[in-house]
């Protein structure tokens, strides 16, 4: 499946991901990490705790109405595999970020921006094991 | 105020994973795919979201503290380990194979698309099933580190 090349919108969507990460900190002082803050919500330390979770959340999923409040388009979802991958693939997602102990956002972003050397060394195997998992799906199985 | 604040940054984070196209799975696949159909856009999402957080973390963590909170709370673990790269690893495998990851995904579920909701659900189980197992590996009173991010 093909996709356009977009590069004014991936940077400035990338730079607003920024900017929500450095507000994080200066406000609650906290990574702007999807695996941590989701964590979180299934073992809160308390109601405040669950409180600035939940809200970060909602905010999140507010995002794609907030696209289409200002490109006039809802941002595109393309899904290229089956229900089956999505589900075995979630669930390797979950255990994976909580051994890993974070994803994109708390290691390639907020780890990096940090020189945490525990974020590049996460952010370099899953980057790797990434690319070898699409070229294995695509070009040596060849769905 | 605390949780208005907390909220807009939410949507600033999600708008910019919609933007981005950071939350659809057959871009972020092909940014992977440098063999076949390659569309180099993440690059500029990953460029753009690090150079901001770089600088802006410097002026932050400069500061005695947060607005609203006592301190900054940094992971403070140093180990790198099987854990963090067997978990990542096994990341990897399920980002390539669905285009879905945390960050990306949970924005996408303002979308209401099945897809999502069904990912993210077979995600919470595997955060719970990681929990569990982690539990095992871990001696008693260690069990609240591994989910600092």
């Amino acid at each position: 499946m093909e996709t356009a090349f977009t590069p004014v919108h991936s940077l400035i969507g990338g730079a607003w991901i920024g900017i929500a990460s450095v507000l994080l900190m200066l406000t609650l002082g906290r990574i702007m990490g999807a695996t941590g803050i989701l964590a979180g919500v299934l073992a809160p330390t308390g109601r405040s705790d669950l409180a600035w979770r939940l809200a970060l959340l909602a905010g999140m999923a507010t995002g794609p109405l907030a696209v289409l409040a200002l490109t006039g388009n809802w941002p595109e979802v393309q899904v290229p595999t089956s229900r089956w991958v999505l589900v075995i693939g979630g669930v390797l997602v979950g255990i994976g970020v909580t051994f890993g102990a974070g994803c994109t956002s708390g290691h390639g972003v907020c780890g990096l921006a940090r020189l945490s050397p525990r974020s590049l060394v996460a952010t370099l195997t899953f980057m790797l094991t990434t690319g070898i998992t699409v070229y294995v799906v695509r070009h040596v199985i060849g769905a | 105020m605390k949780l208005l604040t907390t909220y807009l940054i939410g949507v600033i984070f999600g708008a910019g994973i919609a933007l981005s196209g950071m939350g659809n799975p057959a871009k972020v696949l092909n940014f992977f795919d440098v063999a076949g159909s390659w569309d180099p856009s993440l690059i500029l999402v990953m460029g753009g979201a690090l150079s901001v957080t770089f600088i802006g973390y410097r002026l932050v963590l400069g500061r005695r503290g947060p607005i609203f909170a006592q301190g900054f709370a940094l992971p403070s673990s140093r180990v790198i380990d099987q854990k963090l790269v067997g978990g990542s690893a096994l990341f990897g495998m399920g980002w390539g194979m669905t285009g879905f990851c945390p960050g990306g995904v949970l924005p996408m579920l303002g979308t209401g698309l099945a897809d999502v909701f069904l990912f993210v659900a077979a995600m919470l189980a595997g955060l719970a099933v990681g929990k569990a197992l982690l539990g095992l590996t871990l001696r008693p009173g260690a069990a609240d580190v591994p989910f600092k991010t």
